[in-house]
C-alpha cells in the first residue's frame, strides 16, 4: 500500500457552549489517497464541516483537543499558524456551500481568484491575473477575461460557484475540501458543477474531499465514503458496497426513507422515527441506539468503535459486528 | 346580493369538475428604477399558466429557483393579487373577490411554509399559534378551542401538552408539524405545501412526507405541492407540472413524466438529479445543459427555455409553443419534443 496523502488520526474538535461542551468530531479517522474523492455524509450537525475544517485549521471558535492530521509527514495540528499558512490555499484548498459569502462584494473577480498565487507563489498582478483568467475559463466561465474584471455580484449562483472553485485550484493543490458545494445550487447547476468538479479531479489529479447530506451526489462522484452521526464516523467503505449493503443502521435506514426518482411503484416511504441527539446531552452507547430498530441491550450502555465489518466496511455497530445481518420489512 | 350569485355558481360546480383551476394566470412585479423609482419594467414571474386541480388529488409543482412556482402556489389561494388571468375554486371566479367574501375562501385554503422557523412567531404559544386561525375565523372558543388544538398536535403526532410552550423549543421537524397544525386549523379541503421539508434534515423529511400523506387520506385534501427536488415531488403527487421561468412547459403523471419525459427541460431536469445508487450513476447517460436561467424581466421570446435548450431552432425563438396533448392526461410546449 502506498502511503496516504492525508491522514485522520483520532481527531477531537469541541465548542464550549452554554450549555455545556459540544463534541462536534469525536475521534474521526480517516486516509484520503492521491486522486481519490471521498465522500463524507450525514446531517446537520453531524460533524462533517467542523471535521474539515479542522483539517485546515479552521475551527474556531471550536478546538481541537486531540489527535493528528498528518500530511506530508507533518501534523498539521501541531505547525505554527505561520506553516499553516503556507500549506492552506496552496496544497490545501476549500471551497464552500455558499458562494455569495465567500467572495468579497468589493474586489473584482479576478483580483480574487489570483490572490492565492500572489500570496503563495509570490507572482506579480499582471502574471496572477492572466493565471486567474486562464483558470475561469477552464472552469467554464465564458469570456474569462472579461469576466474577470466584473464583481462578485454581477455572477449568478453556479457562476460564482464555478469562481470559487477556480480560486481554489490556481495554486494546483493536492488537496480539495467540498463543503456542500452544490447545496445552495439548483439542480440543472448542480450537475454542472458536479460534472466540473468530475473533470477537476481526472485533469489534475486533485483528492477530493465531498461533505455532502445528500446520497445521491455521493453515489455518482465518490470511490469510498464516510457517513458521520453525533461526531463519530458510523461507517465506511467502498461507495459501492456502503450502498448495497449497508453495515450500519442509520445507513441502512436512511437509504430507506428517501424517496427515488427511479421507483417504479409508490410504497409509503420508512422515515427514521425520532430526531438526531443533542450534542451537549448524548445518549449513553451508541448516540443512534434510540432511534434504532436493531438495537439490542448493549447498544444503550457501551459506545461501539468502528471496526471492520466484512470484506471492505467499517462500521461502529455492535448488531453486525457480532455478524448480524441487516434485514427489515 | 353577489352572495347569492356566488352561492348559484357554487352550486354548479360538483366534486368531479376541478376543484383548483387556473387559466392564462399572469403575475407581475414592477421593476423600478432610478431616483423617482419609475417602473422600468416587470418580473413575469407567473406569465400565462393553465393548471387544473382535481378533487383529492396532489399536484407536484416542480423548477428552479426564481421559474414563478411559489408565485403561482400563493396566487391560487389569493395571497397575492394576479395581474390578469382567472383562478376559480369550485367553480367560483376568485380572482378578484374581497373582504368577507375572501376571508370566507380562506376557511377552505391554506398554506404550509418551507422556512418552520421564520414562519411561526417566536412571541406566540404553539397553542396561540395554532389557535390563531380558529379565532380569525370564530370557529371555537374557551375549553372547546383548547380541545381543539390540543386534537390538532395530536393529529400531527406531537404531545398534546406542548400547546403551552414556545417554537424555539422545538427542532426543525417538530415545527413543521406546528405549521401543519396551523394549516389544518380552518379544516381546508385545499392546502398548498410551499418547499415543506427542503429545510429540513434527511432523516426527518420522510417522517413529514408520510405525515402529509396520510392527513391527506384522513380528511380528503387536496395539495399543491411545491418543490424543487423531483424525487421527492413524483413520490408524492399524481401529476407533476414542471416550471420554467413563469410558464408550465410540461404536465403528466409523475410515472410517465419519469419514464418519458417530452419536453426537453423536463429531460434535462431529470438526468440532473442524482439517484442514490452507485450502479445507476456510474452509468448513466447526463444530458447537461449549459447556461443559465434567463432573466424573467426579459424572458427569450418564443419559448423560454431556447437559449439553453439542444434542440432549439429558429421558429423556436418566434412563437410561443402551447401545451399540447401527448396522450392522456400528459401536455408539453414544445415544437421538437423528445421521443
Amino acid at each position: 500500500m502506498t502511503q496516504p496523502l492525508l491522514e485522520v488520526r483520532d481527531l477531537h474538535t469541541v465548542f464550549s457552549t452554554k450549555e455545556g461542551m459540544v463534541k462536534a468530531v469525536d475521534g474521526v479517522s480517516f486516509e484520503l489517497n492521491a486522486g481519490e474523492t471521498l465522500g463524507i455524509v450525514g446531517e446537520s450537525g453531524c460533524g462533517k464541516s467542523v471535521t474539515a475544517l479542522s483539517i485546515i485549521r479552521l475551527q474556531r471558535p471550536g478546538r481541537i483537543v486531540g489527535g493528528k492530521v498528518m500530511f506530508k509527514g507533518q501534523d498539521l495540528t501541531r505547525i505554527s499558524e505561520y506553516e499553516m499558512r503556507e500549506i492552506r490555499g496552496r496544497e490545501i484548498a476549500m471551497i464552500f456551500q455558499d458562494p455569495m459569502t465567500s467572495l468579497n462584494p468589493v474586489y473584482r473577480v479576478g483580483w480574487q481568484v489570483a490572490e492565492p498565487t500572489r500570496l503563495h507563489h509570490g507572482w506579480d498582478a499582471k502574471r496572477a491575473l492572466s493565471g486567474a483568467v486562464n483558470m475561469l475559463g477552464r472552469v467554464g466561465i465564458p469570456s474569462a477575461a472579461a469576466r474577470a474584471r466584473d464583481y462578485p455580484h454581477q455572477f449568478s449562483g453556479g457562476m460564482r460557484q464555478r469562481v470559487m472553485i477556480a480560486m481554489g485550484l490556481t495554486t494546483t493543490p493536492q488537496v480539495l475540501i467540498a463543503d456542500e458545494p452544490t447545496t445552495a445550487l439548483d439542480v440543472t447547476i448542480q450537475a454542472q458543477i458536479l460534472d466540473l468538479l468530475r473533470d477537476v479531479n481526472r485533469e489534475f489529479g486533485t483528492a477530493t474531499i465531498l461533505i455532502t447530506h445528500n446520497l445521491g451526489v455521493v453515489a455518482g462522484m465518490c470511490q469510498r465514503l464516510i457517513v458521520m452521526y453525533a461526531g463519530k464516523i458510523v461507517e465506511a467503505g467502498p461507495t459501492m458496497d456502503v450502498f448495497a449493503n449497508p453495515k450500519h443502521p442509520y445507513t441502512w435506514s436512511l437509504l430507506r426513507s428517501i424517496p427515488r426518482l427511479d421507483a417504479e411503484r409508490h410504497e409509503p416511504l420508512r422515515p427514521i422515527e425520532g430526531l438526531p441527539p443533542n450534542l451537549v446531552d448524548l445518549p449513553n452507547g451508541c448516540s443512534f441506539h434510540p432511534r434504532c430498530v436493531f438495537k439490542v441491550e448493549r447498544c444503550g450502555r457501551d459506545v461501539p468503535a468502528l471496526l471492520q465489518v466484512g470484506d471492505t466496511q467499517r462500521a461502529a455497530c455492535w448488531v453486525t459486528q457480532s455478524g448480524a445481518e441487516l434485514k427489515g420489512a | 346580493m353577489p352572495e347569492a350569485a356566488v352561492k348559484k355558481l357554487t352550486m354548479a360546480w360538483t366534486a368531479n369538475d376541478p376543484l383548483v383551476s387556473v387559466s392564462d394566470l399572469k403575475v407581475w412585479f414592477p421593476v423600478a428604477s432610478g431616483v423617482m423609482q419609475r417602473t422600468v419594467g416587470h418580473v413575469h414571474a407567473v406569465d400565462g399558466v393553465d393548471l387544473e386541480i382535481k378533487s383529492g388529488e396532489t399536484v407536484g409543482l416542480v423548477g428552479e429557483s426564481g421559474c414563478g412556482k411559489s408565485t403561482l402556489g400563493r396566487t391560487v389561494i389569493r395571497l397575492l393579487k394576479p395581474t390578469g388571468g382567472t383562478v376559480r375554486f369550485k367553480g367560483e371566479d376568485i380572482t378578484h373577490i374581497r373582504g368577507e367574501h375572501l376571508r370566507g375562501l380562506r376557511r377552505e385554503m391554506a398554506m404550509i411554509f418551507q422556512d418552520p422557523y421564520a414562519s411561526l412567531d417566536p412571541r406566540q404559544t404553539v397553542g396561540d399559534i395554532i389557535g390563531e386561525p380558529i379565532d380569525v375565523h370564530g370557529l371555537a372558543k374557551g375549553r372547546e378551542r383548547q380541545d381543539r388544538i390540543r386534537e390538532l398536535l395530536r393529529v400531527v403526532g406531537m404531545n398534546p401538552r406542548f400547546a403551552d410552550r414556545y417554537p424555539h423549543e422545538f427542532s426543525g421537524g417538530q415545527r413543521q408539524r406546528i405549521g401543519i397544525a396551523r394549516a389544518l386549523a380552518v379544516e381546508p379541503t385545499f392546502i398548498v405545501c410551499d418547499e415543506p421539508i427542503s429545510a429540513l434534515d434527511v432523516s426527518i423529511q420522510a417522517q413529514i412526507i408520510n405525515l402529509l400523506e396520510n392527513l391527506q387520506s384522513k380528511f380528503k385534501l387536496t395539495y399543491l405541492f411545491i418543490a424543487h427536488d423531483l424525487s421527492v415531488v413524483k413520490h408524492i403527487s399524481n401529476r407533476i407540472a414542471v416550471m420554467y421561468l413563469g410558464k408550465i412547459m410540461e404536465v403528466a403523471p409523475g410515472g410517465q413524466l419519469y419514464r418519458r419525459p417530452r419536453h426537453p427541460y423536463t429531460g434535462s431536469l431529470l438526468s440532473a438529479i442524482p439517484i442514490p445508487d452507485p450502479k445507476i450513476e456510474l452509468q448513466r447517460k447526463r444530458l447537461i445543459v449549459q447556461g443559465d436561467v434567463a432573466s424573467p424581466v426579459n424572458p427569450p421570446s418564443g419559448c423560454r427555455f431556447r437559449t439553453r435548450c439542444p434542440r432549439a431552432r429558429e421558429h423556436c425563438a418566434e412563437e410561443v409553443p402551447p401545451l399540447e396533448s401527448f396522450g392522456e392526461e400528459h401536455k408539453a410546449a414544445c415544437f421538437y419534443p423528445l421521443d
